[in-house]
């Protein structure tokens, strides 16, 4: 069967006003969907659930927060780390400090706490565009570096300076194997992307776009700036806390300021360029292709190595791995500045011509 | 132009002087804008036009004048307080969002009307979705109306001119104005374009009753569509009154048609 | 009294080293509206190239004179940077002329990752000395005036004095020769000057190269101090807050931004320092820089934005 839509019409705006408005794609993503919950849990060894899909599913959901602002909004962020560290952080501190507390009540609380962060360190959007806004932004990420670390009352006065978390629990599962993380962390993803493309494609990301793409002539529309950009920094730092929660407490147990530095920042950043700004699913592409090039990269050098008969050191193919990211990294902005999602929909648009292109 | 009747002053501008630095834009204008009626602004390039549009949507404040919208002083009004009061502009050199499709840019006009908050739209349910196919409905009218239906999933980027200055039109039809400012709508379009704006621009005189400024930079059709004329030179009104009043006005005819015709 | 005083000339002298990095920021920014985020990897690379050459250069020509060992590493280290700056304009920038600030911004990212890599596969990645006979010792200043006189560390004296004069013939160079009005009129505009027959191509490796010898000696004087090792590139990091202050576009903004930064980054880690557990001095900067931008949201010297409808 052709992947095309003659013959399907939509008779009524809601129809057309659907995520998925064309039915085979709403087919593939529901497949997609339950294919993760049940299939993957069923084929997939511990190892790849620790080291691939489980921090996939959590960057995924960071660079959610990263592409809300920077591909949506417009408002260039090297901070993002830090509002992963204040989610981390913050639902640490609930955790420990409040009796009872349950875990997903915790993470949540401690994407609130980033919102508020967020909107903080978000104000000088407001009189400042552009560069320096990207430099004020580092000024978020240099503080809570050195709160983090200096500040004993945020790490319950831990004399390492890391902080660790039990299994968390939710409703009486405990979250300890491999699988459970990756199921908990997909619940939240899945959950938290529906409300991301909810959000975009509604007033609210149409505010952010017009924001983004003319400010002064989204201002005479009756736009505010003002409540369009805090309300991007606050939904992007809240999903960035949620994603720092889940990475400090699921997928490391235990961590420290480091976790959360400014390379976690321009990591973040990366994923949302070459994954695809201003676009939902850029973001899963993006968190996939850096999750899974250093690995990739790991297995793959020395094994070209040996074929020219070389002995591969480990600080090599890390040296290597940066040239190569880096490389990589220019040649997106050169080739396709829309990155990945752009490449996918200009294949799908071909795809529903094909093969009758006229 | 039938069915239309027009009323009492809706928008009255005070002697508006606006300066950057040293230069003065505007040297102590005033004129009045009566409800229903297309008033034109019209004068050379750098005659202080878009300065004065800027001024009437609050894109820049005067440092002297007063604005009286129906009555009320609107002096320190800034763009956003100038929309809520119902004005909407179009723009000069096309300011459409870029990134978006011809619809998200109308339906962005409609943001004022919608009162969904964030946790509602984020889940999409309820109040959201009616809201967002309850202004979906009127935008599609806007979109029939100006005959636009073919391209409104096409991003705008993609548009030739004529289209996009048409998409502006809308998106600020959208906003349900009760005076509409359209900078320069007719620039750089070819006979037959300009004569689909002229045609757009009265059917929304007509049809909904906005008030409408325009300016111009040319005399031509512009005449032909106004009421009232307002004649701009280096920042300076030097005419005032029917086109053709203004066309009788030896300082019009000086300044415009004098050495060159 | 002596105290303040010594702690505000630590400052000045240190700032004088971010008014080096940050000036290599300006002329790329001003030549080719590319924010470099590869400055910091740029200073890294550089060092490295001399450190290594240092230690070659007399390996293979077997001589052990350590000046022409320093000269000669000097010249094949601004030969190197020269080479670098040509590739990077060859094989990304030119693609990237008419991209975004922020597309831009990340390409530099992408080339400081290649830079870092690059380096430390050539030239190791162990931490190396430069060794330019600058020397250790403090002397004593001004006694007759302050009881005991201050304390002045001659390396960073020296260090400061040649930062001052390299960004002195640098604004000399973009003020009064050829390339540099050539180098103001792309500033101004790309377009034009390209109409009116400036290459820019040829101006962009220019300013990558002169950023390029920024670079070194900043990564020399760096390097001779603490090693020349990778937390190298954080300095970048510690002028960004200068560039910012100073204005994107003005070399005297960055001069006097990192001044300023200097000054304020050792007062502050002195005086408030101790109340806050110390180690404030990196956000510190940063802090000054935003608090200043919101109210000049240009910079102290940067050209004022105009909104234009």
């Amino acid at each position: 069967m052709f992947y095309r839509e003659n013959g399907q019409f939509k008779t009524s705006y809601k129809a057309d006003q659907q995520v998925f408005a064309i039915p085979q794609d709403r087919w593939a993503i529901l497949a997609l969907v339950v294919f993760a919950f049940v299939g993957i849990p069923l084929l997939v060894d511990e190892y790849l659930f620790r080291a691939i899909l489980v921090p996939f599913l959590i960057l995924s959901l960071a660079a959610l927060g990263v592409n809300i602002l920077v591909g949506y909004c417009g408002q260039i962020t090297l901070g993002a780390g830090a509002s992963m560290a204040v989610g981390a952080y913050a639902a640490y501190n609930f955790l420990i400090r409040v009796d009872g507390m349950p875990a997903l009540a915790a993470i949540l609380l401690g994407g609130l706490v980033a919102a508020a962060a967020g909107i903080v360190f978000g104000a000088p959007s407001l009189r400042v565009r552009g560069l320096y806004l990207a430099v004020a932004t580092l000024a978020a990420q240099f503080f809570w570096d050195w709160a983090f670390l200096r500040i004993k009352w945020f790490t319950n006065n831990s004399s390492s300076g890391s902080v660790s978390v039990a299994d968390i629990n939710l409703l009486g599962w405990t979250i300890n194997s491999p699988t459970d993380k990756y199921l908990f962390c997909l619940g939240i993803l899945v959950a938290f992307s529906l409300m991301a493309k909810n959000l975009v494609r509604g007033n609210m990301g149409r505010q952010w776009m017009a924001i983004r793409d003319m400010d002064v002539a989204a201002t005479v529309i009756g736009i505010r700036p003002m409540y369009a950009k805090l309300t991007a920094f606050a939904v992007s730092s809240f999903y960035l806390g949620v994603a720092g929660a889940l990475w400090g407490m699921v997928n490391l147990g235990s961590w420290e300021p480091a976790a959360f530095s400014i390379d976690r920042s321009l990591q973040l950043l990366f994923m949302v360029i070459i994954g695809g700004m201003g676009a939902i699913s850029g973001s899963f592409f993006g968190a996939a292709f850096i999750v899974i090039l250093p690995i990739f990269l790991n297995q793959m050098l020395p094994l070209v190595g040996s074929l020219f008969g070389l002995e591969v050191s480990i600080a090599l193919v890390s040296h290597v791995e940066f040239i190569i990211f880096g490389s990589l990294i220019v040649f997106f902005l050169i080739v396709e500045p829309h990155g990945i999602a752009r490449l996918w929909a200009t294949g799908r648009e071909k795809l529903r011509l094909w093969p009758f292109p006229h | 132009m039938s069915g239309r009747k027009i009323g009492e002053v809706i928008l009255d501008l005070k002697n508006i002087s606006l300066s950057f630095g040293g230069v003065k834009a505007l040297q102590d204008i005033s004129f009045n804008v009566l409800e229903h009626e297309v008033r034109a602004i019209i004068g050379h390039n750098g005659a202080g036009k878009s300065s004065m549009l800027n001024v009437i949507n609050g894109v820049y404040r005067p440092q002297q004048g007063d604005i009286i919208l129906r009555g009320k002083h609107h002096t320190n009004m800034d763009s956003y307080g100038a929309a809520n009061a119902g004005l909407a502009r179009t723009f000069q050199n096309i300011a459409l969002f870029k990134g978006m499709s011809v619809l998200d840019n109308i339906m962005t006009g409609r943001n004022l009307k919608m009162k969904a908050n964030m946790l509602q739209q984020a889940v999409w349910f309820g109040a959201a979705q009616r809201e967002e196919l309850e202004h979906r409905a009127k935008v599609e009218e806007i979109i029939d109306f100006l005959e636009i239906q073919h391209i409104r999933k096409t991003p705008v980027g993609r548009l030739p001119y004529g289209l996009q200055k048409r998409v502006d039109l809308a998106r600020a039809l959208a906003m349900e104005p009760q005076i509409l400012l359209l900078d320069e709508p007719m620039a750089g379009m070819n006979v037959e374009e300009k004569q689909d704006m002229c045609r757009f621009i009265l059917d929304v005189n007509d049809q909904f009753g906005t008030t409408v400024v325009l300016i111009e930079h040319d005399m031509g059709v512009v005449m032909d569509i106004s009421d009232r004329v307002v004649v701009l030179d280096y920042g300076k009104k030097i005419g005032d009154g029917t086109p053709d009043e203004v066309r009788a006005n030896p300082d019009v005819i000086s300044a415009y048609l004098g050495a060159s015709h | 009294m002596a105290f303040f005083l010594e702690t505000l000339l630590g400052g000045l002298m240190s700032g004088m080293l971010y008014s080096l990095v940050a000036l290599g920021f300006v002329l790329i920014f001003k030549a080719s509206g590319v924010f470099n985020f590869a400055q910091g990897a740029m200073v890294l690379f550089a060092a490295l190239a001399m450190a290594r050459f240092s230690e070659w250069i007399p390996a293979w020509l077997g001589m052990d004179n350590l000046f022409m060992a320093n000269v000669l590493a000097f010249a094949v280290s601004v030969a190197i940077m020269f080479v670098v700056a040509w590739l990077i304009e060859r094989l990304a920038l030119r693609y990237l002329v008419n991209q975004e600030g922020a597309t831009l911004l990340m390409a530099t990212l992408g080339i400081a990752y290649v830079l870092d890599g690059f380096g430390q596969t050539i030239f190791g990645s162990d931490i190396y000395k430069i060794d330019v006979g600058m020397p250790k010792e403090p002397v004593m200043m001004l006694e007759s005036v302050f009881e005991g006189g201050i304390l002045i560390n001659k390396e960073d004296f020296i260090a400061a004095l040649i930062a001052a004069l390299l960004v002195i013939s640098l604004s000399v160079f973009f003020q009064k020769t050829a390339t540099g009005r050539a180098l103001r009129a792309v500033a101004a505009d790309h377009q034009a000057a390209q109409s009116i027959g400036i290459p820019l191509g040829r101006i962009w490796v220019i300013v990558w190269c002169v950023a390029g010898i920024t670079a070194l000696v900043a990564g020399i004087i760096w390097g001779s101090k603490l090693g020349v090792q990778f937390s190298l590139t954080t300095i970048a990091l510690r002028a960004l807050p200068v560039v910012i202050l100073g204005g994107l576009t003005s070399v005297p903004g960055a001069i006097i931004g990192g001044l300023i930064i200097g000054v304020g980054e050792k007062l502050s880690e002195v005086y408030l320092g101790p109340y806050v557990g110390g180690g404030i001095e990196i956000w510190f900067a940063y802090m000054l820089a935003l608090v200043f931008l919101l109210f000049r949201p240009q910079g102290l010297f940067g050209e004022k934005i105009i909104d234009r409808v």
